[in-house]
This record gives structure tokens, sequence and C-alpha cells, in this order.
């Protein structure tokens, strides 16, 4: 083998195409995200031929063992944890969180769905009562299943760039057509209601391969790219470059033994949130509220260099200011801190959230404590409708205001990510209860 | 061997530029970067698991930049199973040297003496075993976070594993309760007992980390390029001929051109056949494999397919 590859000029294939996109697929148990994924990677050719004999069940290939890798997963037939997969194609590198369908593991889909660019919900025709139009003289509501929902919702609120809805097993419906089309206007219109923009609506069968990787001309009306050919095509995440300056210090090196010392200079190292970095800048510093001037920055490799959002930096201040890991580095008078934030959580653990108690809640690097002062409300994720409860359970979104120990800057996710977006930590399981995402000032008096 | 077939595979196009993304591997590289910084400052007594294989010195090189030369705050370790290659070893013990790190060694055969490791037969494989040891290194020290090489696509079980993976004070793996882990905003509070296990190349795969030796020019150990090497054919690996791996009755020793896609204890560690005598070789080799890393080299793998979550669960990293 070598002998043939060897032909192959190495620097010949120098060349730069971005970035890695990261999409999860989610959706309900069974719509078939175990399958689609393994067909993805067979039909892309990653899989390897040990790892396509390991999944033969009765001398039939069963695509969805390629992912579900713990032993409790294939007892069980389902999927709980997410399962990370690498594939490429000639256009694209690919990261895949294959996220589980079951509500009992919601936590483990949001974990996979922060870190997306892109989300693949997808949605099995088979379980859907779409075919009925008019029932006794009245209009048949047509209903998603409430994994479609919740998911949709999820991704939707986390700021997931592009969803996209993959309508699969039409293979198996007589009038797949009809099905594609009731189905589709059954998706716009629950987007609509939620204020979730679709990217595309992709009719597939995960199962015989049809518009996964390659277009199956003509089927149910269908005339646009497969699934593939529209991931290949998808944004990677926006920065939120429109918010000034805001770093949080991740670690401070000190030079305890070398010639900076004489300079009492520290490096504080971390990941640009918003804005930019470089020399001269004045920034503040939160807690302590004293001014400093940027004198240099360090790329994450320690070359000098301006860092823009996203990316890793150090930064060395112009004079001796009390930083530790934790605090902000803020562009001055950019940030109102304060003392308490409404925000909107996905609850994440089985201890319900109750008002009156205290958690953990992690923003950058920084640990405060945060007492939850109210539930505003729950999202009926059947009617979209917000109600009033005493709790949030296990799975659940809703609307709360946290009182907060010590005062944060924070923005609105939807306007920044970092300085939006938090973890609550139970104080006494150290287990991560809940994603917090920041909603505007006052938007829910 | 581990050669595909199919001819389009060995067309220029499917080596498009997208495999050897300078960007894709830049941003692998700071994202393992800020997770070498988290440790160091999230923790107190942090270690890094270090083999001398290729994914540790691929980590030792992002912490070489992370931190400086002569600046890495924590020591390295590493679990002897008296079963190494001495080329490995013996790069190892330079490489700490030349960084500056601190090596701390712990080894499967002192454990055997103390009587907490105890084998089958004389022949067993130490590697299981070394959870046993990893877990008194821990004990010994404290450690609160061990750093480890591990990558997602190398395993079923590895696939599912969190970047900062939470163990209780028994080392125990909990597969069915992880921790979510939300945008990089990492839970690392533990009960006294506890600790961490921590992936900073979770998301690279064997080819970011080949097109990462290439273009970084890390410096590997001899064996994992072309060399000649005794070997026996065994239930489709090619296994060394060692004093710890005698040929078998009926098996012929034959001479062949080989390299290792990963190393570790000698007797579980198979080699390819393969020519490659540089990094931009194994890039080349590993554009076109069909055999997992994994499945082309280790014979304890295969005895079970939940044998790596089992090993997991037990303490192993």
């Amino acid at each position: 083998m070598s002998t043939t590859t060897a032909t192959l000029d190495s620097n010949a294939l120098q060349g730069d195409t971005g970035t890695a996109l990261r999409f999860i697929t989610c959706g309900s148990v069974d719509d078939g995200k175990s399958t689609l994924i393994g067909r993805l990677l067979v039909d892309s050719k990653t899989v390897l031929q040990d790892q396509l004999a390991g999944v033969q069940r009765g001398g039939e290939t069963d695509l969805a063992l390629l992912t579900d890798g713990l032993s409790a997963e294939r007892e069980q037939g389902i999927t709980i944890d997410v399962a990370y997969r690498y594939f490429s194609t000639a256009k694209r590198k690919f990261i895949i969180g294959d996220a589980p369908g079951h509500e009992q593991y919601t936590r483990n889909m949001v974990t996979a769905a922060s870190a997306a660019d892109a989300a693949v919900v997808l949605v099995d025709a088979t379980k859907l009562a779409w075919a009925a139009e008019v029932e006794d003289g009245t209009v048949v509501k047509r209903e998603l299943l409430p994994q479609t929902r919740r998911h949709t919702l999820l991704t939707h609120l986390l700021r997931v760039q592009s969803i996209v809805f993959a309508v699969n097993k039409l293979d198996a419906i007589d009038d797949a057509a009809l099905a594609f089309e009731r189905i589709s206007t059954a998706l716009n219109a629950f987007a609509e209601a939620a204020g979730v923009q679709v990217a595309a609506i992709v009719p597939i069968s995960a199962l015989k391969g049809w518009n996964v990787a390659t277009r199956h001309a003509d089927w149910v009306g269908y005339e646009g790219p497969s699934l593939l050919e529209l991931l290949e095509e998808l944004p990677v995440t926006v920065q939120d470059e429109a918010v000034p300056f805001a770093f949080p210090v991740q670690w401070v090196e000190k030079f305890s033994s070398s010639a900076d010392t004489s300079q009492g200079r520290r490096v504080f190292w971390g990941r640009v949130a918003s804005g930019h970095v470089e020399p001269g800048q004045r920034v503040t510093v939160l807690p302590s509220n004293q001014t400093a001037t940027v004198a240099q920055v360090l790329s994450h490799t320690r070359q000098p260099k301006t860092v823009h959002a996203g990316h890793s930096a150090g930064v060395v201040l112009d004079r001796e200011v009390d930083v530790s890991r934790g605090d902000w580095l803020l562009a001055p008078g950019a940030f109102e801190p304060v003392r308490e934030i409404t925000a909107t959580v996905a609850w994440l653990d089985d201890e319900p959230l109750v008002a009156g108690r205290v958690y953990w809640a992690l923003q950058g690097h920084r640990w405060v404590k945060a007492k939850v002062a109210r539930i505003v409300d729950r999202v009926n994720i059947t009617t979209l409708e917000s109600e009033p409860t005493a709790q949030l359970e296990a799975n659940s979104i809703g609307d709360v205001v946290l009182a907060l120990q010590q005062p944060l800057a924070v923005l609105p996710f939807t306007q920044s990510r970092a300085l939006g977006s938090l973890v609550l930590v139970d104080t006494a399981t150290h287990k991560t209860a809940a994603a917090v995402l920041v909603q505007p000032a006052a938007a829910k008096a | 061997m581990n050669a595909r077939t199919e001819a389009e595979l060995l067309q220029p196009s499917m080596h498009s530029p997208a495999h050897l993304s300078n960007t894709h591997l830049d941003a692998l590289e700071e994202e393992t970067i800020f997770i070498l910084r988290e440790v160091a400052a999230a923790f107190e007594r942090p270690t890094l698991l270090f083999s001398g294989g290729k994914d540790s010195l691929v980590l030792l090189k992002c912490a070489e930049k992370a931190f400086g030369v002569g600046r890495i705050p924590y020591p390295l370790l590493m679990i002897d199973t008296g079963h190494n290659f001495p080329e490995v070893t013996a790069y190892r013990d330079q490489r700490a040297e030349e960084l500056g790190a601190e090596l701390i060694v712990r080894s499967v055969e002192d454990s055997m003496a103390r009587g907490t490791v105890r084998l089958a037969h004389p022949g067993e494989s130490r590697n299981a075993h070394q959870s046993v040891t990893l877990l008194e290194a821990i004990e010994e020290f404290r450690f609160d976070a061990l750093i480890g090489g591990a990558r997602r696509d190398e395993e079923k079980a590895r696939a599912k594993e969190r970047i900062f993976s939470h163990r209780d004070s028994f080392g125990q793996w909990q597969p069915k309760d992880q921790r979510p882990e939300l945008w990089t905003l990492f839970n690392t509070r533990l009960a006294p007992g506890e600790h961490f296990r921590v992936f900073p190349i979770s998301n690279w795969t064997e080819l970011d980390v080949w097109q990462y030796i290439e273009r970084e020019h890390v410096g590997l150990p001899s064996i994992y390029y072309t060399h000649k090497r005794e070997v026996v054919e065994r239930r489709g690996l090619l296994v060394p001929v060692t004093e710890l791996t005698p040929p078998r009755d009926g098996e012929t020793v034959q001479v062949r051109d080989v390299r290792f896609r990963t190393v570790g204890d000698i007797t579980t560690t198979c080699p390819v056949e393969s020519l490659a005598a540089d990094a931009g070789d194994v890039v080349l080799e590993t554009l076109s494999v069909d055999v997992s890393e994994r499945g082309a080299t280790r014979m304890d793998d295969m005895t079970s397919e939940a044998s790596m979550e089992k090993r997991k669960k037990d303490g192993y990293f």
C-alpha cells in the first residue's frame, strides 16, 4: 500500500477550507438518529472494516450499533449519552454529536447542542397522524412528537446557528409525497409559532440512504440537495463581534524567577468572550473596578498579536492591579454589573428546581452563589405558552429570577453567548443542574 | 495491508484540502491549550499521564506552547507495566528532561510486590492491572486531575466520554450518569477523594494527530516509523517476537517492514506492515487505511466488545 500512496505529493494537498462543522442529530427515540449517523459514516467511507464487522447481527448490518457504544445502550437498544463521531468529505470535516432521544437524557442532548453549529432534528414520518385532513367535519391538528418540539426549542434557545429537519422513514409510507408535504407544513407552523428559523426540511430514508449522502432524484417531489450536501454548506457559529471587549481570566501566570519580575508583570490568560484586545486599550477589572491599559497581548501560543473573540489571549497590563482567576477584564463603561438576573433555564437535574434554594453559578471562570429568588413560569412545549409553576422538573424549560451573591457583568444570551450563559451546580451533589440563558433586562417584569 | 482497495479513495480529490486544513489543526490546538490551562488553574494537584506514545507527545507539545519550556505546571506520570518497548521509555525520559518537567514513574511490578496486583498466570497481560497502580499513585500523591491523551475516535466507549470526566472515590467512571458539559463552562467541583480525568485531545482523530506531528515536527520514538522486525502472523495481526512474546508452536518467524500505529504494553501491541519513514508518509497511509487503530494493533480489545468500557469503569484511564 505504501507504494501506491507514496506517489501522491503531500505538498499538493496542503490547503485550507476552514474549520470543521459541529452538528448534532436529535429528535425523539427511534426516529433513526443512530441509523442516520451510521449511514453518513458508511456512505462517506469513514467506517473501517473491523468496525463494520462489529455491527453484524444475524447476518444483517445494524448501522445504529456503530454509535451506541455503551453496554447498557446495546442491552436496552437506546442511546443514553452523546457519541461523538468524526468524518470528512472532499469538501469538509465534520464532528457529529449523536444526542439521545429519551426525555430522561435531555441533559446529554443539551450538552451536545451547546457546542454545535447546526442541528439535524429527525422526524419519524411513521409516528405522526399526518393522513387525516378532516375528521367529522373538523380539521385535525397534526401534532409533532413532544421530543421533536423540545429538542427544536432547546437548539433554538441555545442559538444553534442552523436547524434542519430531516423527515425520516418516508420509504415506509404509501403516499410519501403527501406525508412529506403535510409534515413539512406542521413543522413550518410549529417553527413559526416558536420563532425558529428553519434552514431546510429534507425527506430522507436513513435505512436506504435516500437523500442522506446522495440525492434520490425526484422522490416525494423534493428536488433540493441531499442532507450531506446541505451540511457541507452550512456556516460555522458566528462570534458575537458587535459586543464590546470582555475577557474572563482563566489562569494567571506569574514570572517569579524570570527577568519580568522586575517589571512586576503577570500574564492573564483566557479566551476573548467578545470584541478584541490589542495594546493601548483601556480595561476595567471586575470586581475590583480598577482601570489599567493593555501593555502587551499574546496569542494562545505566546506570539504577540491582536486577538479577536473566540480565541485565547494572554494580556499584560501596564501596572500592578488586583486580578485573579475568575475576574473579568471589560471595556470601560460598557457593562453594568448586576446582582439579579432573569434567565431562561433548561433544568437538567433529577432534583427539581425550587424557589429559595442556593446553587453555585459559573460564568466564564467565576463561581458565585446564586439564589433562586422566584420561578416566573414554565414553557408548555405543546402549546408554547407560559404557565405558572411552583417548581421546574427535570427536562423542563422555564424562566427564573436569580439573586447573585456578587455582581456579574451579563448580557442577554441572544447578544453574547459568553456573557449570557451560566451553569448552575448543586452545592450538595456537585451535579451540573441547569443551563442558564440570560434574558434581556425587564423582559419579564 | 490495511489498505482500502476502492480506486476512488486513492484519487487526490478524496485527499482534499479539508483533510490537511491548517485552520482545523489550529482550532484543535487552541481547544487543547485552553483545556490544559483550565486544569492548571482549576485543580490543586493535577498531573499529565505521559507514556512516550504519540498522543501524549502531542499533548506535551501543546503544553509546551501553553506554558513555555521549563514551565509546565504539573508533573508527568507514567504507569509502567515493565513491558515497554525500550525505544519508547528512552524517548520518554529524554523528552521529559528536555522540557524540564518532573517525571513520576510508578510500576505495576511494585504493586505486584505489595500484593495489590496478582496475576492469574505469569504470562498474563499487565495492561488491565495498570488501573490498580494508577489508583495507588492517585492516592499517594492525592492527584485531583489526571490529563490523558485519549481520543474519542479510538473506541466506542471513548466516543461517549466527556472532556472533564468525573471519577468517584473508587476511580470509577459512571457512563450512565455523566455530568452535562455545557459550552466551556467546566464544572470541576469535587468531593474529597474524587478526581477528574481530563482529555484535551478528545476531538482529535488519528489523522489529525499525524498531521499535527508533521506540521509541528513533533519527535516520536523510532518504532513509529518503518523498521525491520521479527514477527509472527496470529489471528490476522503481526505479533512482535520478543522475550515476552515468543513464537508459539507451528508459527513461522518472519522479518517484515513494520511500524507501530500505537504503542503500549509489549504483550498487547502489534505493528502494521509499512514502509512509512516519516510523518508525511504516515499521513498518506492514514488517509487510506481500512482498519481502525485498535483493530489493527490491539490484542486485548478484541476479546470483548465492551472491554474498554469495563476497564474504564474499573478505573482505567
